[in-house]
C-alpha cells in the first residue's frame, strides 16, 4: 500500500524527474500561496479522476479510452475551475489561465493511462494522492525559493527586507533559473548516494 | 495600430514560451536538433491559427448564445483534437510535401496547450475574430521564434565544457533564463 503513496513523493516525482507539468510549476510559483493553491487543485483533479476511471476501467473500450479519459478530466477542471472563481478570486485572478489547462497537464493524463487504467480504484487514488504530494512538493518548494529570494517573504510574512530582494527571481527568469539550480543539487546529491 | 500591437505583444513582449511560460514540455522536448524546432515551428503556426479561428466561431457562435460557457474545456480540447487528425489527413492526400515536412509533429500538438490557451486567453481578453486571428498568428510566430533560437544555443552546448552536474536539463533551464531576460528587454517598447 505505502509504496503506491510514495514513489510519486521522490523516487517518480512528476516534476524534478519525470519532467512532466512543467508549465504551471514555472509560472504560478511566484509566491508561496499561489503554489499551494494550484497544487490543491491538481491534487483534487488528479485523485477524482483516477478514482473515476479506475471505476469504471473494465467498461471504457480500449480504441476510445483517450478521449474519455479527457471528458472525465476536463469535468473535474471544470468544477474546480468554478468553485475557485466562486470562493477564491484572488487567487484565481493569480492563477489565471493556468486553471483550464490542467486538462492538458501531462501528469493527469499519464497517470490516468499508467496506473488508473490498470488497477483497483483504492490503489488508484493512493496513488493520485502520492503524485499530487510530489507535484505540491516541488511547487511549494519552488515558490518559497522564488518568494524569499523575489519579495523578502514567505507566504505573505516578511522575514527580510524587500529592498535587498532581487526582483528578477519572481520574474520569469527568476523561475528557469531556480529549477536549473534545483536540478543540478539534486543530481549532485544522486551522485554522492551512488 | 490597434492589430500591429495585439501582433507584437504576442509576438514579442508576451512571449508564450519564455514569458508565459506555456507548452514548456515541447520547449525542451524537441529543442535539441535545428531541423525539428523549425518542423515543430511551421507546424505550431498552421494549426494554431486555423483551431484558434475555430475554437471562436464556436465559442461565440454556439456556447455563448445558448449559455453553454461551462463547457468550453471540454469542447475546445476535443475540437482542436479532432481538428489536428483532419488537418492531417488533408495535408497527406493534398499536400504531400508538406505532409513530409511536418507530418510527425502534428499528434504532438494535440497535446500542446499552446494552442489550447491560445483559445482561451482570446475569449478572456474579448478579441473579435479579426484580432483572435492576429494574436494566433503573432503567438505562434513568436513560439517559432524562441524555440529555433533555443536550438541553435543547444546546438552550441553540445560542444562547450558545461560542469558535471549541470549537464543535460540544468543547462538548458539556465539557457532559457538568460533568454527570458533578453526578451524581457521588450517590456514597454511601442507604450504596450
Amino acid at each position: 500500500m505505502f509504496k503506491y503513496l510514495s514513489s510519486g513523493i521522490i523516487k517518480e516525482n512528476p516534476v524534478l524527474r519525470l519532467m512532466i507539468g512543467l508549465c504551471p510549476v514555472l509560472a504560478v510559483s511566484t509566491s508561496a500561496i499561489n503554489a499551494l493553491g494550484m497544487s490543491i487543485a491538481v491534487a483534487f483533479v488528479l485523485v477524482a479522476s483516477n478514482a473515476v476511471i479506475a471505476m469504471l476501467r473494465k467498461i471504457v473500450p480500449d480504441e476510445i479510452r483517450i478521449p474519455i479519459f479527457i471528458i472525465i478530466i476536463s469535468t473535474f477542471v471544470t468544477i474546480s475551475d468554478y468553485v475557485m472563481h466562486a470562493y477564491y478570486p484572488a487567487l484565481y485572478v493569480a492563477l489565471g489561465v493556468f486553471v483550464p489547462l490542467i486538462v492538458v497537464n501531462c501528469i493527469i493524463l499519464g497517470r490516468a493511462e499508467a496506473f488508473a487504467y490498470k488497477n483497483p480504484v483504492f490503489s488508484s487514488i493512493l496513488d493520485g494522492i502520492g503524485m499530487s504530494l510530489g507535484f505540491a512538493l516541488a511547487l511549494v518548494t519552488i515558490g518559497v525559493i522564488r518568494e524569499l529570494l523575489g519579495a523578502g517573504s514567505v507566504f505573505g510574512i516578511q522575514l527580510i527586507s524587500s529592498g535587498i530582494a532581487a526582483t528578477i527571481m519572481i520574474l520569469p527568469p527568476g523561475a528557469f533559473i531556480t529549477i536549473g539550480i534545483l536540478m543540478a543539487l539534486l543530481n549532485k546529491m544522486e551522485n554522492k548516494v551512488q | 495600430m490597434e492589430l500591429f500591437g495585439i501582433f507584437f505583444s504576442a509576438f514579442l513582449i508576451n512571449n508564450i514560451l519564455l514569458i508565459r511560460f506555456i507548452a514548456l514540455c515541447s520547449f525542451f522536448g524537441v529543442s535539441t536538433k535545428i531541423n525539428t524546432a523549425i518542423g515543430m515551428g511551421s507546424a505550431v503556426i498552421f494549426v494554431m491559427t486555423i483551431s484558434s479561428a475555430v475554437s471562436w466561431l464556436i465559442y461565440n457562435g454556439i456556447l455563448a448564445p445558448f449559455h453553454l460557457e461551462f463547457l468550453r474545456t471540454a469542447v475546445f480540447i476535443l475540437v482542436i483534437a479532432a481538428l489536428v487528425q483532419l488537418e492531417e489527413l488533408y495535408m497527406k492526400k493534398m499536400v504531400p510535401s508538406m505532409y513530409r515536412a511536418m507530418g510527425i509533429y502534428l499528434p504532438l500538438i494535440t497535446t500542446n496547450c499552446a494552442i489550447l490557451a491560445v483559445a482561451f486567453l482570446a475569449i478572456d481578453y474579448k478579441y473579435n475574430f479579426l484580432q483572435s486571428m492576429v494574436y494566433s498568428l503573432g503567438v505562434s510566430m513568436g513560439y517559432t521564434l524562441a524555440i529555433i533560437l533555443f536550438a541553435h544555443l543547444r546546438d552550441r552546448m553540445a560542444l562547450a565544457p558545461i560542469p558535471k552536474w549541470f549537464q543535460g536539463y540544468p543547462i538548458a533551464f539556465i539557457t532559457a533564463a538568460l533568454m527570458s531576460l533578453a526578451f524581457l528587454g521588450f517590456n514597454g517598447m511601442f507604450g504596450l
